[in-house]
C-alpha cells in the first residue's frame, strides 16, 4: 500500500479547508494511506519569494522535520511543490535529494504516480488554469513557449469525466497575477492580470474556473466576487472529488 | 517616489490607470509573442536549437578574454581599429576623440541599446555634435526627448496618432495623419537629408567573430547599411559579451534572433562588416561597463548569454502591463530587471520584485537564461544587503517566527478566521488586497481541525 503525507498549504488550511478534505478524500479513494502531520505550518515560500531567505531557512529546517521520514508528500497546490522540490535547494542544499525525488503536486502524483484515469459526472463548462509554477517549474503540460509534444497532464485527469467541457482560451496559460506578496506590491498589474485572465475565461464561457492551485483562485475569486460576476472557482481536487464521490 | 529609487510599483500603476493604452499594448506585444510561436514553430528542432545557442555563448563566456582577444587581432588584421572601454564614460569619451579629431559636427547613428545605456547622444550633444538616431522607432523617441520603451521595438508604447502629431510639430507634416506608410514616408524624407549630411555613421554590434575579425548588425530598415555606405568613419560599438566563436555559429544565432524578436525568419538585413570600406575608416569600441563583473557573479553569469531579442519582454505579463519606462532603465523587463541591479541594487531594488516570477521568461528565451531564477535570487540578495524596504522585512520576520512554530501558528490562524467577518467593510478593503478584490472566507474550522474531528483524535 502507498503511503502519502498530506502538505497542506497554510492558506488552504485556514481558508480552503474543503480543498485539503477533496485532497484526502481522493486520495484514499484511489487506495493510498493518507497521514496529515499536524506538525506543519507552511513552507516558507512567501517569506523566500519576498527576499528572506534567513527568516525562510527555518521554516524549511521544520518541514525537514516534519516530512522526510514519509514515502511521498503530496500536496494540492503546484506552487508549494516547486518551492519544495526546486528552491529548498537554496535553503537547505544538502537535504534537498530526499525530498526532490518524493514531492508531488496532487494532479501530478494521481497522473504519474497512481496513474489513474478518474470517472464520473461533471456537466459543467470549465476554464483550466494552468498555474505558472504547475506548469513552467514542474511541467505538469507543456507550455506554449516551448515547441514541445504538446501535453497537459490536469486536463486529462479531468478529461475522462462525462459532460465536461473546457473553455477554450485565446491564452492558455498566462500569468494570473497572483504571485504572492506580487498581489499587494504591484496591486496596479496584478488586478490587470487576473482581470484579464477572467475576460478570456467569460469570452470561453467558463462556468467554473478551476486549477491547481487556490492561491491563483484565491486571486481571481477576488475579483470575480467584488465584481459579482457569475463565474466561480474550484480547486481541481474539489472536482475530481466531487464527480468520483458516487462512481 | 522615493529618492534614489526607482518605484516600478507606482510607475506601473500609472500606466494601468489609463486603461485603452493597457489594453492596447498588452495586445501588441502578445501580437508579437504569437508570431514568434508561429515563426518558431516551423523549426522542428526549435529546442535543441535554443541549448545549442545557450551552449555556445556559455562556452565563449567561459574564455571570453581570448576570445576577445583573437578577434581583436583577426579585425586589425582586416584594417579596422579595436579599441576597449571600462565603462561608459570612457565609451564615449574614445566616440567623442575619435569625431573631435575629425572635425565631424553631423552624425548618424543605428540603433543601438549600448550607447543609449551609455548616454552617448546627450555627451556628444553636449559638445555640440550633432547626433541623429535612424532607426525609426529610435527617432521617434529621440523627437520626444524620452529614452526607448523597449529594445527592439522602441516606440512600442506610442500610438500611431501620438506620432502623427509628434510629426507635425517637429517635421511639419500635414496635421492628422496616422497611416503608418504615410508617416514613415514623411520619417523617411527627412533621414535621407541627415544621412547624406552625416560626417561619420555610429553602429552596434550584434555578433563580432573572433575567428574572421567581422562583425553582424541586424536591422529591419538597411539604415545600419545607409548610415555607414555614406559617410567615410563608421564607429561600432560592442559589449564585451557580443563576440561568438567562429562564422559557422553565427547561422544558430541569426536563426534565433529574429524568430524570437519578432517572429520573423530573420531580419531584413544582416550587414556584415569585415574591415573598413575602401577608402573609410572603420573603429570599433569595446565595452565592458560592468559586464566582466557579472562574468564574476556565478549565478547571474548566463544574463551574458543575452542576443537582446526582447521576447522576454513581448512575453512578460507585467512588461506588458506596465509599458517599458515604468523601470526606468535602458533596457526593461525580466532581463533588465535582473541587469539593473548589478549597476545600482540600491536604486533599482524594486525591479526583482516587478515579476509574479511565472516563468515565461525563462521558457521564450532563445539562448535559455533563467530569468525568473535570477529575479528570486536577486530578491535573496538584495534581502541579505538589507535594501529590501523596513516594512517588508518587519513583515517577513515576524510571519517567519509564527511560521516555524505550530502553536503559533494555529492560535493566530484561529484569531485571524474569528475576527475577519466582524471587522468594518471598510477597514478590509482599505489594503492593496481589498481595494479591488473580495478577501477569501473565513471558514470556522481549519483544514487541521476537520481533520482531526474526523479521526477523532
Amino acid at each position: 500500500m502507498i503511503n502519502a503525507a498530506l502538505f497542506i498549504p497554510c492558506y488552504v488550511d485556514q481558508f480552503y479547508p474543503h480543498v485539503g478534505l477533496a485532497t484526502l478524500e481522493l486520495l484514499e479513494r484511489y487506495g493510498v494511506r493518507v497521514e496529515y502531520p499536524q506538525a506543519q505550518t507552511c513552507c516558507g515560500q512567501p517569506v523566500f519569494n519576498s527576499g528572506s531567505f534567513d527568516v525562510a531557512k527555518p521554516i524549511a529546517d521544520k518541514f525537514l522535520e516534519v516530512f522526510s521520514s514519509y514515502q511521498y508528500i503530496v500536496c494540492p497546490s503546484g506552487s508549494c511543490t516547486s518551492m519544495v522540490r526546486n528552491h529548498y535547494a537554496e535553503l537547505v542544499p544538502d537535504r534537498i535529494a530526499e525530498l526532490r525525488s518524493k514531492t508531488f503536486e496532487l494532479c501530478e502524483f494521481l497522473h504519474d504516480v497512481l496513474g489513474v484515469k478518474p470517472e464520473g459526472r461533471f456537466p459543467h463548462r470549465v476554464g483550466l488554469h494552468a498555474s505558472c509554477h504547475g506548469l513552467r517549474e514542474l511541467r505538469l503540460g507543456s507550455g506554449s513557449e516551448r515547441r514541445v509534444q504538446p501535453f497537459d497532464k490536469v486536463r486529462s485527469l479531468l478529461s475522462g469525466l462525462e459532460g465536461i467541457q473546457f473553455a477554450d482560451l485565446s491564452r492558455k496559460d498566462e500569468c494570473c497575477g497572483f504571485g504572492g506578496t506580487f498581489a499587494v506590491g504591484e496591486e496596479a498589474v496584478s488586478v490587470a492580470m487576473g482581470n484579464g485572465r477572467i475576460a478570456d475565461h467569460e469570452r470561453g464561457g467558463a462556468e467554473i474556473i478551476t486549477g491547481g492551485d487556490m492561491s491563483c483562485l484565491m486571486h481571481l475569486d477576488g475579483l470575480l466576487r467584488r465584481q459579482k460576476k457569475p463565474i466561480r472557482v474550484m480547486h481541481v481536487a474539489e472536482i475530481l472529488a466531487e464527480a468520483t464521490a458516487n462512481e | 517616489m522615493n529618492e534614489g529609487t526607482t518605484e516600478h510599483p507606482e510607475n506601473a500603476a500609472a500606466f494601468v490607470a489609463n486603461d485603452a493604452r493597457l489594453k492596447w499594448h498588452d495586445q501588441s506585444l502578445w501580437f508579437v509573442r504569437e508570431k514568434r510561436d508561429r515563426a518558431s514553430s516551423v523549426i522542428p528542432e526549435w529546442e535543441s536549437l535554443r541549448a545549442l545557442g545557450a551552449d555556445i555563448k556559455a562556452h565563449t563566456l567561459s574564455r571570453l578574454a581570448d576570445y576577445l582577444e583573437e578577434f581583436e587581432k583577426k579585425a586589425t588584421a582586416l584594417g579596422a581599429h579595436v579599441h576597449f572601454a571600462r565603462d561608459a564614460e570612457e565609451h564615449n569619451r574614445i566616440v567623442h576623440g575619435l569625431l573631435r579629431e575629425r572635425n565631424v559636427t553631423r552624425v548618424v547613428k543605428s540603433k543601438s541599446m549600448l550607447t543609449e545605456q551609455c548616454g552617448l547622444n546627450h555627451h556628444l550633444e553636449a559638445h555640440g555634435i550633432e547626433v541623429i538616431d535612424t532607426d525609426l522607432g529610435e527617432r521617434i523617441v529621440q523627437l520626444r526627448h524620452e529614452p526607448p520603451s523597449h529594445i527592439v521595438m522602441p516606440a512600442i508604447h506610442l500610438k500611431k496618432e501620438e506620432i502623427g502629431d509628434l510629426f507635425h510639430d517637429t517635421m511639419g507634416s500635414a496635421s492628422g495623419i496616422s497611416d503608418p506608410k504615410v508617416l514613415t514616408e514623411v520619417a523617411r524624407g527627412q533621414l535621407r537629408g541627415n544621412l547624406l549630411a552625416a560626417q561619420a555613421g555610429i553602429t552596434g554590434v550584434n555578433f563580432a567573430i573572433a575567428e574572421t575579425g567581422g562583425f553582424v548588425v541586424c536591422t529591419n530598415e538597411g539604415n545600419a547599411d545607409l548610415g555607414t555606405a555614406i559617410p567615410p568613419l563608421h564607429i561600432a560599438s560592442m559589449g564585451i559579451e557580443k563576440v561568438i566563436p567562429r562564422a559557422k555559429d553565427l547561422g544558430v544565432f541569426l536563426r534565433l534572433l529574429a524568430r524570437s524578436a519578432t517572429g520573423q525568419p530573420v531580419t531584413a538585413y544582416s550587414s556584415h562588416f569585415h574591415g573598413p570600406r575602401p577608402g573609410g575608416e572603420l573603429h570599433i569600441v569595446i565595452v565592458d561597463h560592468g559586464r566582466s563583473e557579472i562574468l564574476g557573479r556565478e549565478h547571474y553569469r548566463r544574463t551574458l548569454q543575452c542576443i537582446r531579442c526582447g521576447a522576454c519582454m513581448n512575453t512578460c505579463p507585467v512588461y506588458r502591463r506596465s509599458g517599458g519606462h515604468s523601470y526606468g532603465v535602458t533596457v526593461p523587463g525580466p532581463l533588465g530587471a535582473v541587469l539593473a541591479p548589478h549597476i545600482d541594487p540600491k536604486k533599482h531594488r524594486s525591479l526583482p520584485f516587478a515579476s509574479t516570477l511565472c516563468g515565461s521568461c525563462s521558457d521564450v528565451c532563445p539562448v535559455q537564461i533563467d530569468l525568473h531564477q535570477q529575479l528570486l535570487l536577486w530578491r535573496g540578495d538584495l534581502g541579505r544587503a538589507e535594501l529590501i524596504p523596513l516594512r517588508k522585512r518587519a513583515a517577513s520576520q515576524l510571519a517567519g517566527w509564527v511560521l516555524a512554530r505550530t502553536w503559533a501558528y494555529e492560535f493566530l490562524g484561529r484569531i485571524a478566521r474569528w475576527i475577519l467577518p466582524k471587522l468594518p467593510k471598510a477597514l478590509l478593503r482599505a489594503n492593496d488586497w481589498g481595494r479591488q478584490r473580495e478577501l477569501p472566507p473565513a471558514p470556522k474550522e481549519s483544514f487541521r481541525e476537520m481533520y482531526r474531528r474526523r479521526r477523532g483524535q
